[in-house]
């Protein structure tokens, strides 16, 4: 299992989305992705995604100003 | 019994790609959606810099719409490919700079790459005849097919009893029968049949979904080509023409004033890029200044900086002037009068 880091600080959705779905596209089920964001809508945007590609949102952190999405690979 | 045949939809979050792509649905057909990012896009980055909006519903209108229709939606970034459309349109422009016909030309053609490299059918779209003036026309519609490549692959299941019949209808994938025969500008038929599926919230944005559309916004990148002397862009560039107020005091210099806080807080992640000034002993604007200033256009800027902060009728406010290497100095400085601000500096 792999756990790969995506820095979308900065970015406006749906970038952030968009570099999630591509770092995913690099990886298989079980593995997963830290996103860094600084856009509330990611909060919101990536959870979505996740819900209609099958993947699971693991945790959602957020420390000044900044957003940290787990998000596991679910095996579609 | 066969594999069901597979589509993909071109999802823009509106009403009308929701609706052609559960008609589809309805007939067996496995669908999936694919939805463009310009960098042009509406929804999303304004919504996201204006404190203001922060209380609208937060939500991605084509991942709802996915949502909606239990569809897998891939999102694509198109902001380098597309400069081409928004620089060079073969077809010329709308109303303002939007290159409407050419756009959907463009999007139908990653569509179809899209579905030969992932072994899909055929292509969805939920235009409409006469329900753009430029782009879906009776006359335009046949050129989208044509020039994108996908031809006969091509469906409008909205509008596809008023064309002629598609490969997916002459191959029996689809039932010409069960598509509809939807034109002009009326959005009566799509609700009654968006009510007929139980589809209620969509979205109905007023004005578009694009920038480009947009007077306002096609006057700032215009302005923007003519002082550069070329017609390029980078997403920071089109990012920062959505926010704040511009004004074009003389010819080498612009100002991008944040009218709130959230753009001010946007805007800050442009610091380091340009000279920035700041009112220090009034609250007010960053002030972003793109081009070249000399020490009399670095007065004006702070006169203007101060007008727009909360000692505009103060008789002196202190302004923080901040070059690109980080050195900082302060001026003190008279706002500038209402009054002599002409029209024309505002872009």
């Amino acid at each position: 299992m792999s756990t790969e880091t995506v820095d979308a600080r900065h970015l406006l959705c749906p970038l952030p989305v968009i570099r999630t779905q591509d770092a995913m596209a690099r990886l298989t089920p079980g593995d997963s992705v830290r996103v860094l964001c600084t856009d509330p809508g990611a909060i919101h945007d990536i959870p979505a995604w996740c819900r209609v590609h099958g993947h699971e949102v693991c945790d959602i952190a957020e420390q000044d100003g900044d957003i940290l999405i787990t998000v596991r690979f679910g095996g579609t | 019994m066969s594999e069901p045949r597979k589509a993909v939809a071109l999802i823009s979050g509106g009403l009308d790609s929701l609706l052609a792509a559960r008609v589809v649905m309805e007939q067996g057909v496995q669908v999936e959606g694919i939805n463009f990012f310009t960098g042009f896009c509406v929804e999303g980055h304004t919504h996201a810099i204006r404190k203001k909006d922060r209380a609208l519903p937060k939500r991605n209108n084509a991942l709802w719409v996915a949502e909606q229709l239990g569809i897998k939606l891939h999102i694509v970034d198109i902001i380098d490919e597309y400069k081409q459309v928004v620089i060079n349109p073969k077809h010329g422009y709308g109303a303002n700079l939007n290159p409407c016909l050419d756009c959907k030309i463009f999007m139908v053609n990653k569509a179809h790459e899209w579905i030969e490299a992932n072994g899909f059918d055929f292509i969805i779209t939920g235009e409409v005849i006469g329900q753009r003036p430029m782009s879906q026309r009776r006359d335009t519609m046949p050129v989208v097919a044509r020039e994108s490549g996908a031809g006969n692959r091509l469906v409008r299941p909205l509008s596809a009893r008023n064309l002629p019949p598609t490969l997916p209808e002459q191959e029996g994938w689809l039932d010409r029968g069960r598509l509809y025969a939807f034109s002009g500008r009326s959005r009566k038929p799509q609700m009654a049949l968006a009510h007929q599926f139980g589809f209620e919230g969509y979205a109905q944005p007023a004005g578009g979904c694009c920038f480009l559309t947009d007077q306002q916004y096609a006057v700032k990148l215009t302005d923007l080509w003519e002082t550069r002397g070329t017609r390029e862009y980078d997403l920071d560039d089109i990012m920062l023409l959505k926010v704040g107020r511009h004004l074009r005091p003389r010819p080498h210099f612009k100002l991008i004033i944040g009218r709130e806080e959230g753009e001010n807080r946007f805007m800050e992640g442009y610091r380091k890029r340009f000279v920035h000034l700041i009112p220090l002993s009034h609250s007010g604007p960053l002030v972003l200044l793109d081009g070249e200033a000399g020490r009399d256009d670095l007065e004006l800027a702070a006169r203007l900086t101060a007008r727009f902060s909360q000692g505009r009728d103060a008789e002196r406010v202190t302004v923080e002037v901040t070059g690109k290497d980080g050195a900082a100095r302060t001026l003190e400085v008279a706002p500038l009068p209402a009054g002599e601000i002409p029209s024309e500096w505002y872009l």
